[in-house]
């Protein structure tokens, strides 16, 4: 929905970093979206591709990590950690619902690559 | 040659997400963060909870939308503050935004600040305003299997109104089901059955609403 929004923030941070290093061309954005977040790759591709026009990052790529989720038991007799999708998050060693989430809802940059 | 930046990308949001809660936090007012579908009832809500709590905190209203200021004026009517941020397109309410609009309230006479964020239930849940807590408001007639379709709103709730009650016997909404996914998605948050537009059903929202605020305000 806002992946525009989020893609700008994308390029003009990646810009700025590699301006300040005297970098003049980017050649790859690193990022990693974790799967809980409501960001689609497709869209962020997309809106990559509208926007990369004009900036340093014109002949760029962006790749794209997902990170599944990870949720911690909160039992404090089990504290197993496990991954999950969306539903049924709950402790698959003694059933607990209530869990903390240690992973999931990322949205970062991660590496750039530039000249 | 390459950067390791590690930057999270919503991080300014965050950074004035951080001093939003500061600042909230010195000055002892709850704030509250409304999500819902448009037309869900999050204005009706906000009324009604006005209307049981007013006796007892000193409220405020800010209101999101992408343009109008209907939903501020319907508040003020009551005779409670409130402030219209109109996003100019955005679909969900930023932290500046929020700032902005607290600066123009006396927080230091306020307990407690209602956000009525745009009716959006995607785009609300990557921002963090500073809020103490977010409650999701879903209305009858959008239907019982919501939650399939948009997981991470129903999941970023701390506390959930199933509005519009009053209109069951209209629709086909499976009620055990609804319970039976949030069991599955968010075990913790609480389900407040309501009609907010009768009164029915707020006293138990007011009274779960009421100890938050006394947490906060005991700090
Ligand atoms: N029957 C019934 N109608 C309700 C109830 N709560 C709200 N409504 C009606 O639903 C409509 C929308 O209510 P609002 O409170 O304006 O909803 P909102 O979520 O603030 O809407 P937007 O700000 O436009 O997104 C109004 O016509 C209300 O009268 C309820 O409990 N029962
Ligand atoms: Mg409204
Ligand atoms: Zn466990
Ligand atoms: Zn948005």
């Amino acid at each position: 929905m806002h992946e525009a929004g989020i893609t700008r923030t994308i390029i003009d941070t990646a810009v700025e970093a590699v301006e300040e290093e005297g970098g003049t061309r980017i050649n790859q954005i690193d990022v990693t979206v974790g799967e809980l977040t409501d960001f689609v790759d497709d869209a962020l591709q997309f809106a990559f591709e509208a926007m990369k026009a004009d900036t340093i990052a014109s002949d760029a790529v962006l790749v794209i990590s997902r990170l599944p989720a990870r949720s911690r038991c909160v039992m404090p007799e089990c504290t197993t950690e496990f991954e999950h999708g969306r539903f049924d998050i709950e402790c698959p060693k003694c059933g607990n619902p209530f869990n903390e989430l240690v992973q999931g809802r990322e949205l970062r940059i991660d590496r750039i690559d530039f000249d | 040659m390459e950067i390791d930046l590690g930057k999270s990308i919503l991080g300014r949001n965050e950074e004035l997400a951080r001093e939003n809660r500061r600042l909230f936090d010195s000055a002892g007012v709850f704030v509250l963060d409304v999500l819902a579908s448009p037309g869900a009832g999050k204005t009706s809500t906000i009324l009604a909870t006005i209307a049981a709590l007013r006796d007892r905190y000193r409220i405020a209203v800010v209101e999101g939308d992408i343009a109008s200021k209907v939903d501020a004026e319907k508040v003020r009517a009551h005779g409670i503050p409130a402030v219209q941020i109109n996003t100019g397109g955005a679909c969900h309410l930023e932290s500046d935004m929020v700032r902005r609009a607290v600066d123009t309230l006396d927080l230091g006479e306020l307990d407690l600040v209602i956000l009525e964020n745009v009716g959006n239930l995607v785009c609300p849940t990557e921002f963090d305003l500073g809020q103490h807590a977010r409650v999701m408001i879903l209305s009858v007639p959008e239907g019982h299997d919501k939650p399939y379709k948009y997981p991470n709103i129903f999941q970023i709730a701390e506390v959930v109104i199933l509005n519009k009650v009053d209109t069951m016997p209209m629709f086909d909404f499976d009620e055990a089901d609804f319970r039976d996914v949030m069991r599955r998605l968010n075990p913790a948050a609480p389900i407040f059955p309501m009609a907010a537009t009768k009164g029915e059903g707020v006293e138990k929202w007011a009274t779960w609403l009421a100890a938050r605020i006394e947490g906060v305000r005991a700090r």
